[in-house]
């Protein structure tokens, strides 16, 4: 499909599947004897090692950040538009580590893996696990790649609260932290939305409580309809408003249940697709990761407390109309990081896209994240 | 570096925490990040200048003075709050000095002089609104919503009981000239002034 491939993809890429078997505990107290994390890495690791940058995935995301699989590949990687030769995160100058985190559905261990002690998938036994315990297995990760400390940890939405965590759990092992779109806790809707889900997923009648592998079956319907919910949140009304109207798919009222609407249709059809492609169990796990998320409840829910060790330097970004984590929590954000005294940046973009605009190019977005990304570059001598 | 900013630099102490309001491209606070080992932020609006000091090193935060003020700081956190050609655009000017000084120890302001000679005779002559290199606008066009005089500013610090510190007064160029210093608010265009609290 792509022959040649575009100039500025980092090309076809290949995942590697890494082994670790030294234990790791959980902040659920539970501990994995041993697990795989599958990686995709995309340039080179100059001599000391100083021009690493690590890309943290948000809630449906994996390892495959840029590039093709193959050159029958219909689609790049999920944030193909910010990694590459020329784009902000550089690949000529940087080298890149994106990783299918624990408890995903894409090769590193998850719910969907075989548990060691009863020869059968885990399902709901595989145990909750925080951003906290996300960041400890990229430390460990980071170890074995020779990486003592990242240039930069880059994410947005619950990617961002992984960067976020970094700078709090091991602040001399990066330099700078990109948290993008996203927030320092839950709110009680953003809860809400993601029960919603949950309830969809676990009231499906092929669910039999996370068991479905043992079943031979998937929880199809739950899933999607969990996605559909996802979906509506990740976009503003205006981006859908442009992208279907109330547009018809045949000229006229139905007067039915079917999808009449093309916006009904399309949520149906990314449903479908993500149901096929995601682990159920998976996405319980990961909402709620996304809920437990809040660094200052440890700190008598004071931020800028939490933030007190933190001495990287933080990119903040937010988008005018995401209303998922709107521009006002990232500001909450920055200033809790204006009060522990934390070195910031932060900027709102105006974009129309809602959540899903830190995946989408816009030109501020461009430049802003190439200029500080570039001056990152400059640090690491890359 | 433009010489109203060397003036100021001198001002800085090494090591102070310093927040810049409207801080532009992040000149100054660059310069003094790298020679005084100063700390601290920038606020600005305009995007270009946003993105210029975050390829910098400058730390900036997006945050329109009129909507947001600087609530969002505590205060007595920063050693020097700066403001250069940013007061007469302001919606508040007074409000913004009150704010300088809850969450500074010590506040530097620029701003241009409207009883500038120049300008009383471009008015008296002309009887309309003055142009000149220091105000290159219309009426109807200017950023500059709250111009004042030399006398203004000093009678509002006295009201809100603020101390004038230091008063250096510059022409366009923002060169010291011994002219404008003998009759500041007839022949000075821009002053910096350093003020304080009168308590502290």
């Amino acid at each position: 499909m792509h022959d040649p491939l575009p100039t500025d993809s980092v090309g076809i890429v290949t995942p590697q599947t890494l082994h670790f078997d030294t234990p790791i505990t959980l902040a659920c107290n539970r501990t994995l004897e041993s697990y795989d994390l599958v990686i995709e890495t995309y340039g080179e690791l100059n001599a000391d090692a100083s021009n690493a940058v690590l890309i943290c995935h948000a809630l449906s995301g994996h390892h495959h950040a840029a590039g093709y699989h193959s050159k029958e590949d219909r689609k790049p990687g999920w944030w193909d538009s910010c990694i590459g030769p020329g784009k902000p995160i550089d690949t000529n100058r940087f080298f890149v580590v994106s990783l299918n985190n624990l408890g995903g559905c894409h090769g590193s261990t998850g719910p969907g893996s075989t548990n060691p002690q009863t020869g059968q998938p885990y399902g709901p036994d595989f145990p909750v696990i925080t951003v906290r315990d996300w960041v400890h297995s990229q430390a460990l990760l980071a170890d074995r790649l020779g990486i003592e400390c990242w240039a930069a940890v880059v994410g947005g939405s619950l990617g961002g609260m992984q960067a976020l965590q970094w700078s709090l759990d091991y602040p001399d092992r990066l330099r700078h932290a990109v948290v993008i779109a996203s927030t320092p806790r839950l709110s009680a809707q953003n809860i809400a939305f993601n029960e919603v889900a949950r309830q969809a997923i676990t009231s499906d009648r092929e669910f039999h409580d996370g068991r479905y592998y043992e079943y031979n079956t998937l929880p199809r319907r739950g899933l999607m309809l969990a996605r559909m919910v996802g979906h509506i949140t990740y976009l503003s009304d205006a981006s859908m408003g442009e992208k279907f109207g109330r547009e018809l798919r045949d000229q006229a009222y139905k007067f039915g249940y079917d999808a009449e609407f093309q916006v009904e249709s399309y949520l149906r059809y990314q449903g479908e697709r993500f149901s096929e492609s995601f682990d159920a169990n998976t996405y319980l796990l990961m909402t709620k990761a996304l809920d437990y998320f809040d660094p200052a409840y440890e700190h008598d829910n004071d931020l800028a407390k939490a933030l007190r060790g933190a001495c990287c330097e933080f990119l903040v970004l937010s988008f005018s109309t995401d209303w998922r984590f709107t521009p006002a929590r990232s500001e909450e954000l920055v200033n809790a990081m204006i009060s522990a005294r934390c070195k910031v940046s932060y900027a709102e973009i105006d974009a129309p896209w809602g959540h899903d605009a830190f995946l989408i190019p816009t030109p501020r977005y461009t430049a802003i994240f190439e200029a500080y990304m570039d001056r990152v570059a400059r640090e690491a001598g890359a | 570096m433009r010489p109203d900013l060397k003036i100021i630099e001198q001002w800085i102490k090494p090591g102070s925490h310093v927040l810049d309001l409207g801080c532009g491209d992040g000149t100054l606070l660059d310069y003094l990040q790298r020679e005084k080992r100063a700390t601290g932020f920038g606020l600005e609006i305009n995007q270009d200048h946003i993105t210029t000091c975050m390829g910098r090193g400058v730390s900036v935060i997006e945050q329109n003075l009129d909507t947001q003020g600087l609530g969002n700081f505590e205060d007595h956190t920063f050693d020097t709050v700066l403001m250069t050609q940013a007061l007469q655009a302001v919606r508040r000017p007074d409000m913004v000095l009150d704010e300088m000084m809850r969450v500074g120890r010590e506040g530097i302001v620029t701003f241009p002089n409207f009883a500038y000679w120049r300008l009383r005779w471009y008015l008296m002559r002309r009887g309309r609104m003055p142009e000149s290199e220091t105000l290159p606008y219309k009426w109807y066009n200017t950023p500059n919503i709250h111009l004042c005089t030399f006398k203004d500013f000093e009678a509002l610090c006295y009201r809100k009981g603020f101390r004038i510190l230091t008063r250096t007064v510059v022409d366009g160029e923002h060169q010291d000239r011994w002219l404008s210093r003998l009759w500041p608010n007839m022949l000075g265009q821009i002053a910096i002034y350093r003020i304080t609290r009168e308590d502290s």
